[in-house]
Parts: structure tokens; C-alpha cells; sequence
């Protein structure tokens, strides 16, 4: 690299210069903005290799990763010969399409195949894979001064997001504990909050809700006024993610829970309460007036894809697929705007329950040390700045991330409302659930019976009590109720 | 080297003894069987523990507890009741229809041989591509299914959404895809019948109707037989057009076996659950499978005379 251009980088790196100073200079030096990205990319990973760490350690290992087919990936892999240059080391990969990943994950788990030694997880699903003995506690790593080099700086990560991949193995055990172990490091995160269609409400004359009796009343009226459009896109198939996204951040923020821990540790089914069938009934009413008509099938892609083709008029969804559907390719892109939700009137901020996509590492890996190289590459500053800036790294997990200026501004010019959302949001921002090995089987029947309150086969009272006994059955035939 | 030859012994045929030799020709089967065998009575050593991936500690034998467990188990219930009205529904449409349009496609032509054809294409496509398909022609909002369905007054229809029609709508679907199965089958049944017996009858000017019930029908049973045999048991064990259609909602309506047994598994990874399940579903196919070959068996023999 030339040293002009090479001093213009370092200073955009130093914050010396803008990003917009920055592509402006390295263009009157003939250079694309793709190559900027690249280049800003090598000085990020010349100074990392200039912190005294020794980062040829594995040099000549040859890593294997197992990959859901994601944005995330797509950062890493267009990164990865940074990584390689770094480290000495070489990197394979598998990568699968969502729909079928997990089901690899756990054959590969549970096979105690050595095949891979890093791959991508959510956190919910380390529940399983924890208690199980597929994946390492990641803190001997972490806290290990010779393993992990000195600016990676794990406090950096968003608190509510670090802890909720922290588990101590105890059914009922707080996310994040003291005694926790660290299964997985987060990667990008979704919150879960109102994206809405601007272009929609403006002709519409609708106003974005603030709380849920709102919400059910703009749904409905968006429904009314809008042809061709329902008024709210949310999740409705038969699965546990229907519970996690929107349904239960809103839940969460009403201080309802999914299960009590008594004082012995035992499990029982807290959702058959008068604040949570209210919830339900408003949940439920909403759906039936305004909601998808195939709604039972819809999972996020679903909800994702009506948003962007300008079928619906919100989600209440994972922020980043609004972010996804505003941008090129979607009929609707540059018409999405984005807004925190507190289901609650009297809360005083949202509390999005947020999925994570992790890094975990195999216990079955015979390169362990070298698998950290890597995971501590990939969840470094370095990487989630360049994936948040040049790439769709969105949502970021490290501080610094977020406060940078550029990738801020980056938000704003195009996805309005995005960062005051997050920043908002990101207190409240962790997983609501009670972190227990029953997780799916219960999620999952959650999501059957909100199915037939919708269908109006059962009334809600009576399907919260059906839901109630039928979990309280199931944690004590686990031994955990 | 014509002496070299000669002085080379003569080769030495690899005999094997008479007392053996059963034994070595089944050798292949054993083996196969030996590959099938150890799954097997894996999955039932499965099916009598408590044994859930997430909680390896708690791992045991507990029996027939899983089994009993399913005695109390409404979800048990309801998906021996949904998996047998599938397999039923399925089965008993696709046989009147493949059945009307063997006799349809009968006689031998040029266009008839082109139709019974075309007709396997559905055959031909995966069924959860098949399904991936139908998921779009009845989505309610741009399905063209679900346009037709306004022309005839139905407004909105939600297919496979809605609690009421969703079995219908997989129903559809199944029988679009292997009504073809059960078509060709009949028709190579047909056409392989006797010619004299319906000679006669057209000499003698019997209705047709009475030649269909009391010769075409009879003299086609073994076929019948078998195409149901075969249906029965893949339809009772039918996962792919329902999983990718409704992941086995809305609610319960569509927990058949397989996806029980699937979302045990995979997604909650309950092993002993999931394979006591899959051992009833095994019963229950065995069962069936036992009573349509005796059937067949006596009706092959019935047709030869020896009964």
C-alpha cells in the first residue's frame, strides 16, 4: 500500500477523518470505494497484529466452520483473508440455508464429529447443546491472557447480549450468573421492535403506535384504509419462534414471565395470569382483525418478504428485517422507518426479547486454541466494524460499534430512526426467557395454542389453561416441575 | 510355451460344498438385514429410556414408561387420529381416481398412452417441492387457487391456515402428487386382464356396469390390493408435504407421526419420545402391511384356483 493512501485510513481509523473525507480522498487517488473497504480492512489488521499477540501461534492449522447462510457469514467471508494473512492459518467452511442448519448442527453435535471446530448458533439453542457436552464454556478462553489477545476487550460487548449467552447449566438459572458459563460469544443480534412502511401510514394518515392497544387499533385501521395490504406482519407458524420475536418482547414488557423458579429450583408455567390474558386477548384480536390471512405459516421470511413488497404495514420483528427490506431489490426500499415499542403504556422504555447469532465451539474440536484464533478474530472490534460499515454486519454487539460515527451516520442517512431505536432499545435488550432444557417443547406448544386461540377453536382463558397444565406436565415429567 | 503350458497346473476351481451353500447365497441378504436389524433395535433400546439430549445425566432405562405415557397423552391421541385420517382420506381418494382414470386410459391408443404420461409428471416432483408449490397456488393473498376460489363465490379461503380446511388442503396435494402412483398401477392391471371373459360378456350384451362390478372389479383385486398396500403405508408415514406446508399446524390438525416424531427429535432432540413414536408408527404399518398381504395372498391364490 502506498503511504498517502495508507496515513488517509490510519487517520479514518483514528477518527481523525470522517468515512465521507476518507472514500473523498482515497477517490482523487483514483481509488473505488470497494477498495477503500479493503484497504481500511488491511490497516485494521496490521494493527491488530502489532499488539504484542501472538497471532502465528496456529500458523499452518486448518480450520473447519459450519455456516448458516446469513448476512453475518457473508461479512466473515468476505473478511476471511485478513484472517488468514493474521494468523498463518486456513479456513474451510460449510455453509447451509437456515431451514435445514440446525438440524446439521445437531447431527454433527451430537455425532461427537470432529469435523468442525467453530460454528454459527443461536443462544436458545445452547441450552441444549451446553447441558449436553457438545460445546466448550468459552470464559477459560476468554480470561486466558495467552490465548486471547489484549484488545479484544469483551466488555466491549453490549451487556444484555454477553449475559444472555452466559448460562450456568441450572434449569431456572439467571442468563449471565456469576457462576455462568459462557457457551457462545455473540456475533450480531436482532431486537425486536416496530418497523413500519412510511409510505403506507403517510397515505393512510396513521400515526405510529406507542403501546399495544394502539398498535391493535393502527393494525386495524391500516387493514381499513390501505387496498392490497394487511395492517401487522407477524410471526404465526407452528414453532417456537412465533413466542420469541415480537409476542414476547411485548409480553416482557407487561413484566409477565414465561415460567416461575420457586426457591428449590423447580419449573412451573407462569403465563396463565391476569396481565398475560389480557395480553393474549389483545394478541390474539389483533391477528384475526389485521394480521396475515395465511398468518399460521408465516415465519420471518414471510413477515420479512409482505413488509418489503408492501403487503403489510408494520412488523413487529426483528429490526434487521426491515433494515434488509429497505434496501435495494424490494419494491418498498427507502419507504421503511423504524420505531421503538413498549407494549406497555406505563413502561417506561421496550424490552425486546433479541435472538443472537453466536460463535460456539465444538467440544468434540481437536484444534481448540486455534478455533478461538478464530472466534476471537471474528468477535473482535476490528472485524464487527468492518462488517457493520462496509458489509451488513447490522445489528453490531460491541459498543464501539455503535458509537462509531460512520456507521451511525451510515444508519441514519438510510434507515431512519434505526439508531435511536437501537439506542433506545438496547437497555431493555436481552432474552426474556427462562433459560431451561424444555425451552422448544414448551415455546413450540405456545405457539400450537395461539394458533387455535387465533383459529378460535379455543378461548383464551381456556387455552392458557390448557397451555398451563400441559407445561407443568412436561416439566415434571423431566424432573424439572 | 506350449511346454509351460503343460507343465502348469491345472486351475483350481473354487468349490463350494453343497451343505453350504444356502448359507453363502443368503450371505447378501443377511447382510442387508444385519444394516436394517441394527437401527432397528437401536431405536427400540431408544424408545425404553428416559432420553432427552439436553439432559444427558438423566439418561435410563424407564421401559415402557414412554408408552405408557402415551396413554394419558391427549398428543398421542390426536396424532394416531390425525395420521390415520390422513393415510384414509388420501388413500381412498387417489384409489376412486387413479382408478377412474385407468379405466379411462384403457384402451390402447397413441393419444391414451400420451395422457397416462403426462400424468406422471406430479409423480416425477418432489413432494416437498410439490408442496412448496401448492404453498404459493393457495397463499390467500396472490395464490391462484385462491383466485379461482373467489370466481366461485368462496371469499376468503385460507387453506392450509386455517384449522377447517388445512387437512384438505395436504389432502390435495398428496392425492396431485401420487393419484399417478395408483393410476399406472391399475392401468398395467387392466391392461393385463383376460380378454375372453369381457368378449363374452359383450356377446351376450351384459351391461356395462354389470361387467365392471362383477369382472372387471374382482379380476383387478390383487392389483387394488397392492396399490393400497403400498399407499397405506407411505401415507401413514407422510412427513414431507406436511412439514413443508404447515410444520405440522395450524394448532395440532396436522401432527402426523412423522413430524411428532421429527420436532421430538430435532427440535426438542427427546430421543425416547421420538422413537417410542416411531416404534407405534412401525406396529401400526406392520400391522396393516400383515393384513393386505394375507389378503393378497389368498386372492392370488383364489384367482389360480387353489382356494
Amino acid at each position: 500500500m502506498y503511504d498517502k493512501e495508507k496515513k488517509l485510513v490510519q487517520s479514518y481509523m483514528n477518527g481523525g477523518i470522517s468515512r465521507r473525507g476518507m472514500l473523498r480522498g482515497l477517490a482523487s487517488m483514483g481509488m473505488t470505494a470497494a477498495t477503500a473497504s479493503v484497504l481500511v480492512n488491511a490497516v485494521a489488521t496490521e494493527a491488530l497484529a502489532q499488539n504484542g499477540f501472538d497471532w502465528k501461534k496456529h500458523s499452518g492449522t486448518n480450520l473447519k466452520l459450519l455456516l448458516n447462510q446469513h448476512p453475518y457469514a457473508d461479512a466473515m467471508i468476505a473478511n476471511l483473508e485478513n484472517f488468514k494473512a493474521l494468523t498463518g492459518m486456513t479456513v474451510e467452511y460449510d455453509i447451509f440455508p437456515e431451514d435445514v442448519y440446525f438440524d446439521k448442527v445437531t447431527a454433527a453435535l451430537s455425532s461427537g464429529s470432529t469435523e468442525y471446530d467453530a460454528f454459527m448458533t443461536g443462544a436458545y439453542m445452547t441450552w441444549t447443546y451446553g447441558p449436553a457436552g457438545w460445546i466448550d464454556d468459552l470464559n477459560e478462553y476468554i480470561g486466558d491472557d495467552s490465548k486471547t489477545n489484549p484488545d479484544y476487550n469483551w466488555e466491549d460487548m453490549l451487556e444484555g447480549v454477553r449475559n444472555s449467552c452466559a448460562w450456568n447449566g441450572q434449569p431456572g438459572g439467571a442468563l449471565g450468573s456469576d457462576d455462568a458459563k459462557q457457551w457462545c460469544i455473540p456475533w450480531g443480534y436482532e431486537q425486536n421492535n416496530l418497523t413500519y412502511n412510511s409510505r403506507l401510514f403517510r397515505e393512510a394518515a396513521l400515526t405510529v403506535p406507542t403501546n399495544l392497544d394502539e398498535l391493535v387499533g393502527t393494525a386495524a385501521e391500516a387493514k381499513a384504509k390501505i387496498d392490497g395490504a394487511y395492517g401487522i406482519g407477524v410471526r404465526g407458524s407452528r414453532s417456537w419462534a412465533t413466542i420469541h420475536p415480537g409476542f414476547l418482547s411485548g409480553y416482557a414488557n407487561f413484566g409477565e414471565k414465561d415460567l416461575n423458579v420457586s426457591d428449590d429450583g423447580k419449573l412451573s408455567a407462569a403465563m396463565n395470569t391476569d396481565i398475560s390474558r389480557a395480553y393474549h386477548e389483545k394478541w390474539v384480536q389483533m391477528i384475526q382483525e389485521s394480521g396475515a390471512p395465511d398468518w399460521s405459516t408465516h415465519t420471518w421470511y414471510q413477515a420479512g418478504t409482505d413488509l418489503g413488497a408492501g403487503k403489510s404495514a408494520m412488523i413487529f420483528d426483528a429490526d434487521i428485517l426491515g433494515y434488509f427490506m429497505n434496501g435495494t431489490g424490494n419494491s418498498e426500499a427507502g419507504n421503511l422507518a423504524f420505531a421503538p415499542f413498549a407494549a406497555n403504556p406505563d413502561a417506561d422504555a421496550p424490552t425486546p426479547n433479541i435472538w443472537i447469532w453466536s460463535l460456539a465451539m465444538a467440544s468434540a474440536g481437536k484444534q481448540k486454541d486455534a478455533a478461538w484464533y478464530f472466534m476471537q478474530w471474528a468477535s473482535g472490534p476490528e472485524h464487527g466494524l468492518f462488517g457493520a460499515t462496509e458489509k451488513d454486519f447490522v445489528n453490531p454487539v460491541r459498543k464501539s460499534v455503535w458509537a462509531d460515527a460512520g456507521f451511525r451516520s451510515r444508519l441514519d442517512t438510510s434507515y431512519p430512526g434505526y439508531v435511536d431505536m437501537h439506542d433506545l432499545s438496547a437497555p431493555g435488550a436481552k432474552i426474556h426467557f427462562t433459560a431451561q432444557p424444555l425451552f422448544f417443547d414448551l415455546t413450540t406448544e405456545w405457539a400450537a395454542m395461539l394458533q387455535k386461540m387465533v383459529a378460535k377453536e379455543l378461548p383464551v382463558d381456556e387455552g392458557l389453561g390448557q397451555l398451563e397444565a400441559s407445561v407443568n406436565r412436561q416439566l415434571k415429567e423431566a424432573g424439572l416441575g | 510355451m506350449s511346454t509351460q503350458t503343460l507343465d502348469a497346473p491345472p486351475a483350481r476351481k473354487f468349490k463350494i460344498s453343497k451343505r453350504f451353500l444356502p448359507y453363502v447365497l443368503s450371505l447378501p441378504a443377511l447382510l442387508v438385514c444385519i444394516g436394517i436389524l441394527i437401527p432397528f433395535f437401536t431405536a427400540v433400546a431408544y424408545s425404553l429410556q428416559r432420553y432427552r439430549l439436553s439432559q444427558p445425566w438423566a439418561r435410563k432405562y424407564n421401559w415402557g414408561e414412554n408408552y405408557l405415557n402415551f396413554m394419558t397423552d391427549p398428543a398421542f391421541w390426536n396424532t394416531l387420529k390425525v395420521s390415520l385420517t390422513y393415510a384414509f382420506l388420501t388413500v381412498g381418494v387417489e384409489l376412486l381416481l387413479g382408478l377412474g382414470i385407468a379405466l379411462l386410459l384403457q384402451k390402447r391408443s397413441r393419444f391414451n398412452n400420451f395422457v397416462s404420461i403426462m400424468l406422471l409428471m406430479p409423480l416425477m416432483t418432489a413432494p416437498a417441492l410439490a408442496s412448496l408449490m401448492w404453498k404459493l397456488m393457495t397463499n390467500p393473498g396472490f395464490g391462484v387457487l385462491s383466485y379461482w376460489a373467489t370466481l366461485i363465490g368462496i371469499e376468503d379461503m385460507k387453506w392450509a391456515s386455517d384449522p377447517s380446511t388445512a387437512m384438505l388442503t395436504v389432502v390435495i396435494v398428496d392425492v396431485w402428487v401420487y393419484t399417478p402412483f395408483i393410476m399406472i398401477l391399475l392401468l398395467a392391471g387392466l391392461r393385463s386382464l383376460p380378454r375372453q371373459p369381457f368378449e363374452a360378456a359383450e356377446l351376450d350384451g351384459v351391461p356395462r356396469l354389470f361387467v365392471f362390478w362383477k369382472i372387471t372389479l374382482p379380476m383387478l383385486t390383487p392389483f387394488l390390493l397392492t396399490a393400497v398396500l403400498f399407499r397405506v403405508i407411505e401415507s401413514i408415514q407422510q412427513f414431507d408435504i406436511i412439514y413443508a406446508m404447515t410444520q405440522g399446524g395450524p394448532g395440532d390438525k396436522l401432527t402426523v407421526f412423522q413430524v411428532e416424531a421429527y420436532l421430538n427429535f430435532f427440535q426438542s432432540t427427546n430421543v425416547g419420545r421420538s422413537a417410542a413414536l416411531l416404534m407405534i408408527l412401525w406396529a401400526i404399518t406392520y400391522i396393516l402391511s400383515t393384513i393386505f398381504i394375507k389378503n393378497w395372498l389368498r386372492l392370488r391364490e383364489r384367482a389360480r384356483g387353489d382356494a
